[in-house]
């Protein structure tokens, strides 16, 4: 049959089971919208593309799912930089298709044309400029395997204006052949690199396992739970790890590195045998290198090359799909338990508890605490960047994978509305709570319209304080409270900015009515704004200054009366 | 050899898909990671889809090492071989365009001879000779056309093949 560009590009999402679009239209992509709206495919209509971006990046986390972010050429597409950036960092597939001038007009600095190809190398996995009709279906096909496989990622197709309205013959085909061999999808199981790791095992007396976003990329959570229970070693989740084992565990032992919890990084600092799974050692775990894990023999299970050895020196790499090593460990692990060294790190998580005071007014914790009650922890909780992201990590304890969304490695503030708006659409059955600063909102509030227009029920807690909280705290820090332009001392009436977008919205100023307040959104029927104005001044406890080793860390001042 | 001498210079051979925007995001590689590329060659092989791309880069072996993984990592590259870690032959073309009145012309001469070079161009003032050899014979010739001036060069960057049956082959097939 004859179809034209948009149609053959349409028609291969949907034999791929992709079924969601999110984006906004333009000059240069109008031949494809006007094929979506005839074609029916879902899609969202944002406000913003970077807003497009993270809805399909928060989508893609709770649900392992791939959406793709629609866009015209020019601005509308150098909007997504910063979604596709932080998908990129944080290895989430999407697929952004950016409307491009019409090839005759490329490189003639036509009316919004932008070289997306060149701009989005950097910040892609792969990428595509369409020149020929004939290649959409193998480029469609190649685009949705670069970004689902192996390491997943984003990946974008610029596509010229006149080639989507081009027609071609097309044939359906059950599988197209892949000209591009370098994707390496499973690697073969490292049979030796295991057997290292068993014989380590046997030796350790004091091994921690720190588990990464390969634990919940690779669906691994089951059998991490196996092997820590089995092996007797306590687990440390990264950031973007949290949610792979269970938060109320015994095992548990919070996140680790710049705001990680002290027995976390008492653990790294003494143990003997590290198993890193799926992490990549970001620069906020290790602190500085040359103090990390100083006696450690280092296991690292990656599905990358590249990450291993990258910053920190393995002694036993291994190159791997991290569910496929677990399984392989667990069909021959020895069951076995450290007895000491559970009783050190038992008494390290009795004595350092992660606390904050008590002093009448609205602590940030107290509200992240409150939400986790509310929801016992079976909600998907949605961040965005600061000091809020940073409380919502240490204090949530997830009970399952994929209920966490938070940008980690870009720490892209404004991510959070969006992104917990995608992460709905993906799990309308599960409560979805955006936790979020009052700077990171502002940056993408105007997708209020989104969750107004097509009610989905996202509920935001906003930890307002004024401030752009963790400038600010650095700068009490580190720069003898110099507050240079952290300060946003006329904030704007947040309740009454969404209800002018539509949206239910609360101010929330006696900690008394926390709770109520929080009730209140939970039984609303569509989304609602809590706007709580906590305490301005509140750290997050415990911090390892940047630059400096995780031995240094700095606990929150003893003399503080804790509440339990 | 190419393993090359004092320092931390590696000449590494990529096999790329031969279309365009490869080259872009090999450079994107070395730049997004602040690493210099001394020399750079690209040229299509015995098969036309295919493109080989020799460069020239420092670093110490962890860097090196992240040279090669996000190389091969790059969804266009067939094959990434460090060329000093098998014996090979590499080679460089130089044109040099010297100032040759016609009073040093002789002495010019049999400099170009014993490094078996070849004149291309004479003009009344100039002469342009091409020579071609590892980075060694490249660097002695034209210290010594220095001293009658060298008005301007052309190099072509270094390429490699491995030495005996070994070859580079691409996974493509």
């Amino acid at each position: 049959m004859e179809l034209n560009g948009s149609q053959i590009l349409i028609e291969e999402l949907k034999a791929a089971g992709i079924e969601m679009a999110f984006g906004i239209p333009g000059g240069a992509i109008m031949p494809f919208y006007d094929e979506l709206m005839k074609s029916d495919f879902p899609h969202i209509l944002t406000r913003h593309e970077q807003g497009a971006a993270h809805m399909a990046d928060g989508y893609a986390r709770v649900s392992g799912k791939v959406a793709i972010v629609v866009t015209t050429s020019g601005p509308g597409a150098t909007n997504l930089i910063t979604g596709l950036a932080n998908a990129q960092m944080d290895s989430v597939p999407l697929i952004a298709i950016t409307g491009q001038v019409a090839t005759n007009m490329i490189g003639t600095d036509a009316f919004q044309e932008a070289d997306m190809y060149g701009c989005s190398i950097p910040v892609t996995k792969f990428n595509w400029l369409i020149k020929d009709v004939n290649e959409i279906q193998h480029v469609t096909r190649e685009a949705i395997r670069v970004a689902t496989t192996g390491r997943p990622g984003p990946v974008l197709i610029d596509f010229p204006k006149d080639i989507q309205i081009t027609k071609t013959e097309y044939t359906p085909r059950e599988s197209a052949e892949s000209p591009l061999p370098a994707i390496r999808e499973y690697p073969e199981l490292d049979t030796e690199g295991i057997d290292k790791l068993l014989e380590a095992i046997e030796r350790a007396k004091r091994p921690v396992i720190i588990g990464g976003a390969g634990i919940i990329k690779s669906g691994a959570s089951t059998e991490l739970v196996k092997f820590a229970k089995a092996a007797g070693i306590p687990v440390i989740n990264t950031l973007l790890g949290l949610g792979g084992f269970p938060g109320t565990d015994d095992l548990f032992l919070g996140m680790p590195g710049m705001h990680g919890t002290a027995y976390a990084n008492f653990a790294l600092c003494e143990c003997d045998l590290l198993i890193n799974l799926g992490a990549r050692f970001d620069d906020r775990v290790t602190g500085k290198v040359s103090s990390f894990c100083p006696n450690a023999t280092i296991a690292h299970v990656d599905i990358d090359d590249a990450e291993i050895d990258k910053r920190v020196h393995t002694h036993i790499p291994i190159l791997g799909n991290v569910r496929d090593v677990l399984i392989a460990l667990n069909e021959r692990l020895t069951p076995r338990d450290y007895d000491e060294w559970r009783q050190t790190w038992t008494d390290w998580k009795e004595n350092y508890p992660l606390q904050y005071d008590w002093d009448g007014s609205i602590k940030p914790q107290y509200v992240i605490d409150q939400i986790q009650e509310i929801t016992e922890g079976n909600g998907i909780y949605v961040t965005g960047v600061g000091q809020h992201q940073m409380w919502a990590a240490q204090f949530i304890r997830f009970n399952e994978p994929k209920t966490w969304v938070t940008s980690g490695g870009l720490g892209t503030m404004g991510f959070g509305l969006p992104a917990a708006i995608g992460a709905k659409f993906a799990r309308p059955e599960k409560d979805v709570w955006l936790i979020d600063g009052d700077g990171s909102f502002a940056m993408t509030l105007v997708e209020l319209a989104t969750a107004a227009t097509y009610n989905v029920p996202v509920k935001v807690a906003i930890l307002n304080n004024a401030y752009l909280g963790m400038v600010r705290q650095w700068q009490e820090l580190f720069f003898e409270k110099r507050y240079s332009h952290s300060h946003y001392p006329e904030n704007p009436d947040f309740a009454a900015i969404a209800e002018g977008y539509g949206v239910k919205g609360i101010n929330v100023t006696d900690v008394n009515e926390v709770r109520n307040s929080l009730e209140t959104a939970a039984e609303h029927d569509g989304p609602v704004v809590l706007n709580f104005l906590v305490n301005k001044e509140e750290n997050v406890w415990p911090m390892v200054p940047a630059g400096a080793g995780n031995d240094e860390m700095q606990l929150a001042p003893p003399s503080r009366e804790a509440k339990s | 050899m190419p393993r090359n001498s004092k320092d931390d210079t590696h000449t590494i051979a990529v096999l790329v898909e031969n279309k365009f925007g490869v080259l872009a995001k090999v450079a994107s590689l070395f730049s997004a990671r602040g690493y210099n590329i001394d020399s750079l060659c690209v040229g299509v092989t015995q098969d036309p889809s295919v493109s080989r791309i020799t460069l020239v880069t420092r670093g110490d072996e962890k860097v090196l090492e992240q040279i090669r993984k996000h190389l091969s990592k790059l969804i266009d590259t067939f094959k990434v071989m460090d060329m000093g870690e098998s014996d090979s032959v590499e080679r460089e073309m130089i044109l040099i365009k010297i100032s040759a009145p016609k009073a040093a012309r002789p002495e010019i001469f049999q400099i170009i001879d014993v490094f078996r070079g070849r004149v291309v161009d004479v003009s009344t003032d100039t002469i342009t000779v091409e020579v071609t050899g590892d980075e060694g014979k490249i660097h002695a010739i034209l210290n010594l056309l220095q001293p009658f001036g060298i008005k301007e060069i052309a190099r072509t960057g270094k390429v490699a093949l491995t030495r005996g049956a070994k070859t580079l082959k691409g996974a493509k097939n």
